[in-house]
């Protein structure tokens, strides 16, 4: 937290400013068809629409609302290729302030955490805010790694977060229901829905992405994972059908031909 | 040097996925000739505890200071950290779950270690150590190489067949110290249904979407679920609408499921929810539109009416 005296012609402000950074991944598209190039040791980039990866967008948009209620600023992450800008400015069109972006292809969580760390060593983010997980490799733990890194208490998957100067009050999902936790800045958290609701950039917000500021730094550390090959699962054999008229006899079928109950 | 496997326990008991990774992690260790050691935190009897060696550990580490009993990711973290250092773990292994995914991280941070989730087979670790993955919720698979000293593995839920024996494994207390790090994030509430059965860790699912018109037609759903003895769950709309809770929702932005048996019940079968659903060994889908895409996921389909169709099959089960 940075203490600013500000002196007016009235009052001194004792205001608190609140540094957020906002990590996100660039992903295909949901409904993407996968497929893969170079006897299967890359991904078939090709026809594929890029977004903010799902859950990123709910972080950034908690982000942005808490900006709203707190004095905040929004720098948000990614490590990615160039390719990669376009989701980054649509980040600042939503209401970041500037950008970072980490100039490599993003294939191991360690390294992606390394280097996030690495960024946010020295420049006192008060909270870091990610996604629950990436939709490409669904790994969950870039958040976990972060915190560790950086010596902050993490948390995933986060519902709900509020702060209150340095309070924090959060909810996680947990299997078959909540917990409510109370924690202190600064931390790491990993979000998803209901945390807050995705933003689209306005006019103004496009406008004004174009000028801010988005720094392009050179990754300092390596990988401890290679990814050598791909494969797509077989194809699903034709469904069965059953009549209607006839549902119970599906029961049977479980038992006997597919063995499942 | 030692595979560790991080286990989580419900009840006192090993968790079913937890079972899954001592067996996976047993047989890793076997490949690598290291010993197969369990980490637990938690309440448990030392009884229940030694089932582990039915599943090929030879050691069993619990950790159960007063101050681990709710699931307290920097606390778990630290327990997990000090242990594989102990224990010179060259591998860690876990299941799957939200709490293993944020407690494995931090371990994997603090120690240098690659990191691979989702895991789906043993590793080939003929030249160094590769591992299968499922990708892109379950689109696709990757083949990863693990280079860094210590590797780290999250195994994705009823991949590997069980093998049970009749070995018992000798079960040492641990402590750590966490005291400090429980009070910096301190669990204020813990709302959970209970008698339910838990989702990502059932074996049978029955699983509802729009087309059960609204909460007050659950009944039929519940009774087919009970039945059988599925855990139950829902499409993202159905818990937009608050028809059923948040933790029920599967699919893309929800919970990852691979049962034995997923029954979709009035469910269009888009790209976001097979995403949650579609390595579930057996789908079955009820729908009364026959164009309805989920058939092209399914194993077996009836097209028809849910509220005629979902009685049919609660009656044939209790026939079984
Ligand atoms: C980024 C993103 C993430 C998403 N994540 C998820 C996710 O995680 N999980 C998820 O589920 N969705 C997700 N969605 C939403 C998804 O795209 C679909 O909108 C949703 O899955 C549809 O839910 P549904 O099948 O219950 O409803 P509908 O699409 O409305 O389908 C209802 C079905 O019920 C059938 N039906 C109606 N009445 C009856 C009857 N009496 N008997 C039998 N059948 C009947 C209809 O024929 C229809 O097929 C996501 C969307 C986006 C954009
Ligand atoms: N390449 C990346 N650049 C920036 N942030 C990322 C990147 N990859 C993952 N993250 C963040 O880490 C979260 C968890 O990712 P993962 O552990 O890869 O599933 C994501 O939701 C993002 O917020």
């Amino acid at each position: 937290m940075h203490t600013l005296f500000r002196i007016s012609k009235v009052t001194i402000l004792i205001q608190t400013f609140m540094k957020i950074l906002v990590c996100i991944s660039s992903v295909p598209d949901t409904t993407s068809k996968i497929s893969f190039e170079e006897n299967d040791t890359k991904f078939n980039k090709t026809g594929i629409q890029y977004i903010i990866g799902p859950y990123d967008d709910y972080a950034l948009a908690r982000a942005v609302e808490l900006k709203e209620t707190h004095a905040a600023t929004v720098t948000v992450l990614n490590v990615g290729l160039a390719d990669s800008e376009p989701q980054i400015r649509k980040a600042l069109a939503i209401g970041a302030d500037d950008a970072v972006r980490i100039d490599a292809e993003p294939t191991d969580s360690f390294f992606v955490a390394n280097e996030i760390a690495n960024y946010a060593k020295d420049k006192s983010f008060d909270l870091i805010l990610m996604g629950r997980e990436t939709t490409d490799y669904n790994s969950g733990v870039v958040h976990g790694m972060v915190g560790e890194m950086l010596g902050m208490p993490s948390f995933s998957p986060v519902m709900e977060l509020n702060i209150d100067g340095t309070a924090v009050k959060l909810s996680k999902e947990i299997e078959g229901g909540k917990e409510k936790l109370e924690t202190s800045l600064p931390c790491v958290m990993g979000c998803q829905e209901p945390i807050a609701e995705w933003k689209i950039p306005n006019m103004r917000g496009i406008m004004g992405a174009r000028t801010k500021p988005l720094q392009v730094i050179a990754p300092s550390t390596g990988s401890l994972t290679a990814i050598e090959k791909y494969e797509l699962p077989p194809a699903k054999g034709a469904c069965k059908m059953i009549s209607a008229e006839d549902a119970g006899s599906l029961i049977a079928l479980l038992q006997t031909e597919a063995k499942v109950l | 040097m030692s595979v560790l496997i991080y286990t989580e326990l419900a009840d006192g008991q090993y968790k079913k996925s937890s079972i899954e990774a001592i067996n996976y992690g047993s047989k890793v260790a076997a490949q690598l000739g290291i010993s197969s050691i369990v980490l637990a935190i938690g309440a448990a009897s030392e009884a229940d505890l030694a089932k582990a060696g039915n599943f090929g550990s030879t050691k069993v580490l619990h950790a159960a200071d007063a101050n681990l009993v709710a699931e307290n990711i920097m606390a778990y973290s630290k327990v997990l950290i000090e242990t594989a250092k102990s224990q010179n773990a060259s591998v860690v292994v876990s299941a799957k779950s939200a709490l293993a995914d944020a407690v494995m991280a931090r371990a994997a941070g603090a120690l240098q270690a690659g990191l691979v989730g989702n895991v789906v087979e043993l590793p080939d670790t003929t030249s160094g150590f590769k591992v299968k993955r499922s990708i892109f919720s379950g689109k696709a698979f990757a083949f990863t190489n693990i280079t860094s000293d210590v590797k780290f593995l999250a195994i994705k839920k009823n991949v590997l067949a069980l093998e049970e024996g009749t070995a018992s494994a000798p079960v040492e207390k641990i402590s750590v110290d966490t005291a400090n790090l429980t009070e910096s994030s301190k669990v204020t509430e813990t709302i959970k249904a209970t008698g339910t059965l838990s989702l990502p860790e059932a074996d049978l699912v029955v699983s509802g979407g729009r087309g059960m018109k609204g909460p007050e037609h659950w009944q039929p759903l519940l009774d087919l679920a009970e039945a059988l003895g599925a855990a139950t769950a829902c499409s993202k709309p159905v818990s937009d609408l608050d028809w059923r809770p948040h933790h029920e929702h599967v699919g893309q932005t929800g919970v990852k499921v691979s049962p034995n048996l997923y029954i979709a019940c009035g469910i269009s079968g888009a790209i976001q929810h097979l995403a949650g659903v579609n390595s579930s060994k057996v789908i079955v889908v009820i729908n009364k539109d026959p164009e309805a895409p989920f058939f092209k996921a399914a194993d077996y389909g009836i097209v028809g009416d849910v509220f005629d169709v979902l009685p049919k099959l609660t009656a044939a089960v209790k026939a079984m």
